[in-house]
C-alpha cells in the first residue's frame, strides 16, 4: 500500500529531510509468466497498464521497457492537450482522454500539473480561416469547446503576438479551446507508474524485447533481454519503434517512423499563458513552469532513428517564431532534441487488435501522442481486455488502410507531416 | 543531419533533397486485379526498418532528378548511392 501524497505528507517529510519518502514503484525481476505484457513503458503503455488492473482486474501483469520508465516520446514532447480535432471518430477519442485528465491529478494522488490555460491555433491565409472555422463548428457539434477568434480578439487573448497586416504570414484570427492546455509531462509517467505498481503490476525496466514467438496464429510469449517471458497476451505501445516489434512477429505497419524535434529557452519571467499553434508557419510555442519557452519544430522528411533531427527544421520553425513575437528576438536556446514518431498515413492512430491472437498494438499517434495518453491507456485496456475495441477506438483498427475507411486528420495533427 | 551524394550534381547538404521514402515498391502490372489487402499493402504497408533501408531520394533543389540511397536509418550513415532502375546493392 502507498502513502498517500499530501501537505501533510509533504511536511511530514520535510522534517527528515526528505531521506524516507517511500519509493513510488519498484524494480522486479520478470516472473516466468504473465496474464499480458505491455511492451513500452511510456505514457501510453503505463496508462494501459494502470486501466488494466484498475477497470479490468488483470493484475499479473508487467509492463517491459528498455530503457526507463517515460524516457522515450513521453519525456520529448511539447506537453500540448487538446481535443478539437474534425472528425467525429477522433473527437470522441481525444475528448475522452481530455474528460480522464480533468480529473487525473486526483485518481492518481498525483500532480500531474494539468494546467487548462486555452489552445489557440492561428490562421494565416483565407483557406487557413475556412478550415478552422469549419473545424470550429464540428467541434461544437461534437460538444467540443471551440470559438472563432478575430485578429483583434487574438490580440487580446494572447498580446505578444504580433498582428501586423503586413507581415509574410499575417494573423486573420484563430481558434480557442479554453479547456486545452498542457501537463507535466514525466509527471504523467511516474503517476501512472505509481498507481500501476500498487496494484501489483510489474515495470520492469531496461528490458528490451528481442523477439516474439508465435505458435502458428497466436502469440506464446517474448524474448527479452531478462530471458523469455510467457504471456498469452501482448499489448505493443512503442511508438516509433512499433515497426520493429511488428517486424518480430512477421507482421508489417503502415507507419514511418521520423525525427520530431522540439527546443526550450533560457527561463524568463511569465510572459505567454497559453498555448499557440500555428499549423500554415508551423511555430508553436507554451511556456513551461520553470519560465522556458517550449517550442515545437517539425518533423525530417525522412526516415530515421536517430532521435536528432535536421537543423534546419529548428531554423524554419524559430524564424516563424521570431516574425510571430518580435519579443523573442533576444532569446536564447536551451536545449534541443529529438523523439522519433510513428506516423500513420491519415495521421490519426491504431489501437488495434491485429491478424496474429494475442497481439494488440497501440501505435500511430505521429506528432501527437501525449495529449491522448489517458484516454489512450484506457481505450487499448479494455481492447486487450475484452480481444474486442470499445466503441471509441473502434475506428482506430489497422484493418481501415484495407477498407479505406481512414480518418484524415492532417488538418488538425498540426504538425506538417 | 548529413549529406548526400547526388550522382549527377556530387556532395551537398540533406536539406537540398526530398526523402521519397521506401524504394523498389513496384506499381502493379495488373492493377484491376488487385483485391483491397494488395492494394493495402502496395500504398500503406511500410518496411520502416531500423538499419539499413533503401530509399528514394529527390535533389529538389539541385538537378531535380530522382535516385535510390542505401541508409542506415539507425545512425543515417550512407552506404551506398544508385540510380533509378539498378538493382539494389548487396550489402
Amino acid at each position: 500500500m502507498k502513502n498517500k501524497y499530501s501537505i501533510f505528507s509533504l511536511i511530514k517529510n520535510a522534517l527528515s529531510n526528505h531521506e524516507n519518502w517511500q519509493r513510488a514503484w519498484g524494480d522486479p525481476e520478470p516472473k516466468k509468466e504473465y496474464d499480458a505484457v505491455i511492451v513500452g513503458g511510456g505514457g501510453h503503455g503505463l496508462a494501459t497498464a494502470y486501466y488494466l488492473a484498475k477497470k479490468h482486474k488483470l493484475t499479473n501483469i508487467a509492463v517491459v521497457e528498455k530503457g526507463w520508465i517515460g524516457g522515450g516520446n513521453t519525456g520529448r514532447n511539447t506537453t500540448i492537450i487538446r481535443s478539437n480535432y474534425l472528425w467525429d471518430a477522433s473527437a470522441g477519442l481525444y475528448d475522452h482522454a481530455l474528460k480522464i485528465w480533468e480529473g487525473l491529478s486526483q485518481e492518481l494522488n498525483y500532480n500531474v500539473m494539468f494546467s487548462q490555460r486555452g489552445v489557440m491555433n492561428l490562421a494565416h491565409n483565407l483557406q487557413d480561416v475556412r478550415d478552422l472555422k469549419r473545424r470550429t463548428h464540428a467541434n461544437r457539434l461534437n460538444g467540443i469547446d471551440a470559438v472563432w477568434l478575430e485578429t483583434d480578439e487574438v490580440k487580446k487573448f494572447c498580446p505578444i503576438i504580433n498582428t501586423s497586416q503586413d507581415i509574410r504570414y499575417p494573423v486573420l484570427g484563430g481558434t480557442l479551446q479554453k479547456r486545452a492546455g498542457t501537463a507535466r509531462h514525466d509527471a504523467v509517467a511516474w503517476g501512472y507508474a505509481r498507481g500501476a505498481d500498487e496494484m501489483g503490476v510489474d515495470i520492469i525496466q531496461n528490458c528490451e524485447v528481442k523477439g516474439i514467438k508465435r505458435n502458428g496464429d497466436s502469440v506464446e510469449g517474448l524474448e527479452t533481454t531478462k530471458g523469455f517471458i510467457k504471456t498469452k497476451k501482448i499489448g505493443v505501445v512503442a511508438a516509433g519503434h512499433s515497426s520493429v516489434i511488428a517486424n518480430m512477429a512477421g507482421l508489417k505497419l503502415p507507419l514511418e517512423s521520423k525525427p520530431l524535434q522540439a527546443l526550450v529557452s533560457e527561463p524568463v519571467k511569465p510572459i505567454i499563458d497559453t498555448v499557440v499553434m500555428s499549423n500554415a508557419v508551423h511555430a508553436y510555442v507554451s511556456q513551461s513552469d520553470k519560465g522556458e519557452l517550449v517550442i515545437g519544430a517539425g518533423t525530417d522528411s525522412y526516415v530515421s532513428y536517430t532521435q536528432k533531427g535536421s537543423f534546419n527544421i529548428v531554423e524554419e520553425t524559430l524564424k516563424a517564431i521570431l516574425e510571430l513575437y518580435p519579443i523573442f528576438s533576444r532569446m536564447k536556446m536551451l536545449r534541443q532534441w529529438g523523439g522519433i514518431v510513428d506516423i500513420c498515413p491519415d495521421a490519426s492512430p491504431i489501437i488495434s487488435k491485429t491478424s496474429i491472437k494475442g497481439l494488440y498494438f497501440n501505435c500511430g499517434w505521429g506528432t501527437g501522442g501525449f495529449k491522448a495518453t489517458p484516454g489512450s491507456g484506457d481505450l487499448f485496456a479494455h481492447t486487450i481486455a475484452n480481444d474486442e475495441p470499445h466503441k471509441l477506438n473502434a475506428a482506430f483498427n489497422i484493418n481501415r488502410f484495407v477498407s479505406g475507411d481512414l480518418v484524415d486528420e492532417h488538418g488538425a495533427a498540426a504538425v506538417a507531416h | 543531419m548529413f549529406l548526400i551524394n547526388c550522382p549527377y550534381c556530387g556532395e551537398r547538404d540533406q536539406s537540398e533533397f526530398i526523402s521519397g521514402g521506401e524504394a523498389h515498391i513496384a506499381r502493379p502490372k495488373q492493377p484491376t486485379e488487385l483485391n483491397d489487402d494488395q492494394w493495402a499493402e502496395y500504398l500503406f504497408m511500410r518496411k520502416n526498418i531500423k538499419g539499413v533501408q533503401f530509399e528514394r531520394w529527390n535533389h529538389a533543389h539541385g538537378c531535380r532528378k530522382w535516385f535510390n540511397v542505401a541508409r542506415d536509418t539507425s545512425n543515417d550513415k550512407i552506404e551506398k548511392v544508385y540510380k533509378m532502375g539498378e538493382q539494389p546493392p548487396k550489402l
